[in-house]
């Protein structure tokens, strides 16, 4: 298969892969709708769309995950009939999943070797040295014997892109690959994809972020509500026009504060250590503190921290030594309940281990934690008519997608997900509310909002620790930056005192980039 | 009390532990492999009835007793294809399946018993000319050792080596290691390409002809007789074996050695008029397995979707 572009079965720029009108429906929602794309060989070719959208779902139909209910997919001309995803494989077909399909328990190189074609004797020493020659070309740091459930997010992310060029594909599907990733891994993933483009490969990628289509796309097709919106030249429009075309409307891409002032500190957090022995990082005597009415950004490479800090403010471990104070009270060794009585909402980076309960539907997921609230239950009892309202409400002002509030949480798209989780944490008028990549996977409008109601909660008061690896959205949001390094706080700035260098090198772990310390 | 610690009951304490530990070890190691795959099968009790009692038939009416453990792997492999059929195809809740099937089995041992040996109006209770033990030659000469070690049935040696070989198939082959995948993510094994319904088939038949060869071990080598309660709860032991042994194949041998070793030194106690409640007994497997999972809390090995049936494109 890997030849078939000297043997002059298709040049560069013909098609190489057809999706003719399919169409794929769910109970209560079309999914894709006679969704019509060609894919040129050799190709970048992004795919666009809000969050539910249905760009999923496409990506699924060309992995053989979903039959069409119509329609069909031609590869090099001829029908391409996928009934699983090792059909998918064998027409050399490789996917990047947007949530992880990864076995937490094995190490690297055992997710890695799943699947493939090895010997039945494991012999690993094979795997082993490709594996060591990718991360060495591309500068990954990995080990390939770790425990992939010890790695963080963005490690994790390159475990899966890695597991799916292990395979040889011809054409490469990536879901959302850069949610996690650092601003540095973005480039470094982008380098690669390029470098392999200009070796032959086709690239579908799926992604929300604008900056993205355009430094990487050859071409990009939108979707809207499970339809084509259009096919265009990325040289041919700029980031407006694409957002016009996924949202329908003009779409504010900054998101516009007023100066602040903090007032009370709403958080605390004095020289605490915390050994890392459940591989979510440790912290080295990292202090902090958010006043009511401020945004603290916290920027730093993921894996230097962030899951510890995370852990200890919302309590579900304790630091070994220093304390932490939430408005006003020690909670160091609060349980976690006792601290979101305080009026804490957090926002934890994985979703779907963290934040949600997959089986159980939107709604309950809504009100989740907070179904002991007076607003929601009676001695025990819960009030349905109060959660079915509340429901209504967040759906409706976060523009979750989901054909009902009973639905299957499990269902939803990603980025929907993420909405559930926002709109439960940002009800409640918190005090102090901690977001762990709070926009990762929303679509542009989705961000936007998400953005705005966080400078909102600010203004009303609430102090917001913000972790983030994304830089555009720390300089944003925040009106103090943070950097974390090695489980400490290496520097605190304000953003119009900085630049994304200085903080880049921090956030490397350069100690004289020349601002102040804590 | 003093006669007690002489040699000769010492001894027989030790050779005792092994021969109790056989049937435990066998389905216990069987039971290992179809755990690995995701899915509990609970009807281990009924299956080494089933086992027992196909093996007792085939044994009885051939006059083979090699014949008569092909004849337990089948009954036991029925009823895992069974269960694999419930679980793996259907996806019928696994613990409703388990069982169910338990049930079957047991029912089906006796209904079948009785319809072959009772209808005839056989008077004495039929019996096999059951299996002696294979002496190992010059080993079992060496003192004490020999007899504990050398001196077992086939079926003994069979269980301890199938600990090694358990070991090194899920560890070191390619299967192995798709197999333990698929109970921790079938989906993320799907996605590779990996069949999961015939890893789950392979994987829980296995698990029932182990079961089956651990119940023949009792009509067949301790034993010469089929009865209804020939398994006694060891079928629920064995699972609490597995959980015992953190779903590793090494303390799985541990786990049964010292079930074997504290029947056994019951089992001597009673002989010399020491009475300690035979529930008791019973009841410490499960009580240790709860110690076991208390202190090993925080490295459980339990195989992460076990019971939780997969169905593509549920997301
Ligand atoms: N298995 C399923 N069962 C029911 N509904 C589904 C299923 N899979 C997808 N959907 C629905 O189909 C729609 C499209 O989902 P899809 O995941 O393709 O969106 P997406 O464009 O990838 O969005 P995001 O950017 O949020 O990831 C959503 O409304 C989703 O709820
Ligand atoms: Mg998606």
């Amino acid at each position: 298969m890997a030849d078939a572009a000297e043997s002059g079965a298709a040049a560069p720029g013909e098609n190489i892969l057809v999706v003719e009108e399919v169409t794929k429906a769910f109970p209560g929602v079309v999914a894709n709708d006679s969704v019509s794309i060609d894919i040129r060989r050799a190709e970048i070719h992004c795919l666009l769309g809000e969050n539910g959208a249905g760009k999923t779902t496409l990506a699924d139909i060309l992995y053989g995950v979903y039959q069409p209910d119509e329609g069909r997919v031609l590869l090099e001309g001829e029908p391409l009939e996928l009934h699983s995803p090792r059909d998918a494989i064998e027409a050399g077909i490789g996917m990047v999943h947007q949530h992880f399909e990864l076995v937490p328990p094995m190490s690297v190189i055992e997710n890695v070797v799943i699947g493939t074609p090895a010997k039945q004797w494991l012999d690993l020493t094979e795997a082993r040295r490709r594996l060591e020659e990718f991360f060495a070309d591309y500068d990954v740091e990995i080990d390939p014997d770790a425990e992939v459930g010890r790695l963080s997010v963005g490690e994790q992310q390159w475990v899966e892109i890695f597991k799916t060029l292990y395979f040889g594909v011809e054409i490469l599907i990536l879901d959302e690959p850069t949610a996690v990733l650092t601003p540095q891994g973005i480039d470094e993933l982008f380098r690669i994809l390029r470098r392999m483009r200009d070796e032959g490969l086709t690239i579908i990628l799926i992604t929300h972020k604008l900056k993205e289509v355009m430094d990487l796309s050859d071409r990009v097709t939108v979707l809207r509500r499970g339809k084509v919106v259009g096919t265009v030249d990325t040289a041919d429009v700029d980031q407006r026009d694409l957002a016009r075309m996924m949202v329908g409307r003009e779409v504010l891409m900054q998101a516009d504060k007023a100066a602040s002032t903090a007032g009370e500190p709403v958080l605390e957090v004095d020289e605490i250590h915390l050994a890392s022995d459940t591989g979510r990082g440790s912290l080295e005597g990292l202090s902090i503190t958010v006043g009511s009415g401020e945004i603290v950004g916290v920027a730093g490479v993921s894996g230097n921290g962030q899951n510890a800090l995370f852990d200890a403010i919302v309590g579900v471990r304790h630091p070994e030594t220093g304390s932490i104070r939430i408005v006003g009270q020690d909670t160091t060794e609060s349980a976690p309940h006792r601290i979101a009585t305080l009026g804490v909402a957090s926002v934890p980076a994985d979703r779907i281990a963290q934040g949600l309960l997959m089986d159980f539907s939107v709604k309950e997921n809504l009100v989740l934690g907070n179904q002991r609230e007076r607003q929601f239950s009676r001695s025990g009892i819960l009030n349905r008519g109060q959660i079915d309202a509340f429901a209504a409400e967040s759906i409706d002002s976060f523009e979750i997608k989901t054909p009902s509030a009973s639905q299957i949480t499990r269902t939803l798209s990603g980025g929907n997900l993420q909405k559930i989780i926002m709109a439960r944490e940002l009800s409640g008028q918190p005090q102090l509310i901690i977001a762990h990549q709070p926009t990762r996977g929303l679509d542009i409008a989705a961000t936007e909002y998400v953005r705005r109601r966080l400078i909102q909660e600010r203004d009303r008061g609430a102090g917001v620790l913000l972790m983030s690896e994304d830089l555009d959205e720390i300089f944003q949001l925040s009106d103090r930056i943070a950097v974390i390094y090695d489980g400490r706080i290496v520097a605190v700035t304000q953003p119009d005192a900085t630049t994304l260098e200085q903080i880049g090198m921090h956030m490397a772990g350069a100690s004289d980039a020349g601002q102040g310390s804590p | 009390m003093e006669d007690f610690f002489t040699y000769s009951v010492i001894l027989g304490i030790f050779v005792a532990t092994f021969k109790i530990a056989t049937p435990l070890l066998i389905a216990a190691t069987g039971e290992l492999v179809a755990e690995s795959s995701g899915i509990l099968n609970l009807s281990l009790e009924g299956t080494m009835t089933l086992g027992a009692f196909t093996g007792f038939l085939v044994a009885n009416q051939t006059g083979n007793l090699w014949l008569g453990l092909v004849g337990a792997a089948v009954g036991g492999g029925a009823m895992g294809l069974l269960m694999a059929v419930m679980t793996a195809t259907v996806k019928v809740n696994q613990v409703v399946a388990g069982l169910a099937l338990n049930i079957l089995g047991l029912g089906g041992a006796f209904f079948w018993y009785r319809s072959v040996y009772e209808e005839s109006g056989a008077v004495a209770f039929p019996t096999v000319d059951r299996f002696q033990t294979a002496t190992i030659p010059l080993l079992s000469d060496i003192p004490a050792v020999g007899e504990v070690f050398f001196d077992q049935h086939w079926l003994t040696y069979f269980g301890v080596l199938m600990v090694p070989a358990t070991l090194i198939f899920l560890n070191r082959t390619k299967y192995g290691l798709e197999l333990r995948s698929i109970g921790h993510n079938p989906e993320a094994c799907d996605m590779r390409g990996v069949g999961i319904i015939s890893r789950q088939y392979t994987a829980v038949i296995y698990g029932g002809v182990m079961a089956g060869l651990g119940g023949a071990y009792l009509s067949l080598a301790g034993g010469n007789q089929f009865f209804d309660d020939i398994v006694a709860g060891r079928g629920w032991i064995a699972l609490a074996i597995v959980i015992f042994g953190n779903w590793r194949a090494s303390w799985i041998l541990a786990g049964s050695l010292l079930f074997g070793f504290l029947e056994a030194t019951q089992l001597s106690l009673q002989a010399s008029g020491v009475d300690l409640p035979y529930q008791l007994l019973l009841a410490l497997p499960f009580i240790l397995t709860i110690v076991a999972l208390v202190l090993n809390r925080s490295r459980s090995q339990v195989p992460l979707s076990l019971t939780i049936p997969y169905h593509r494109g549920e997301r």
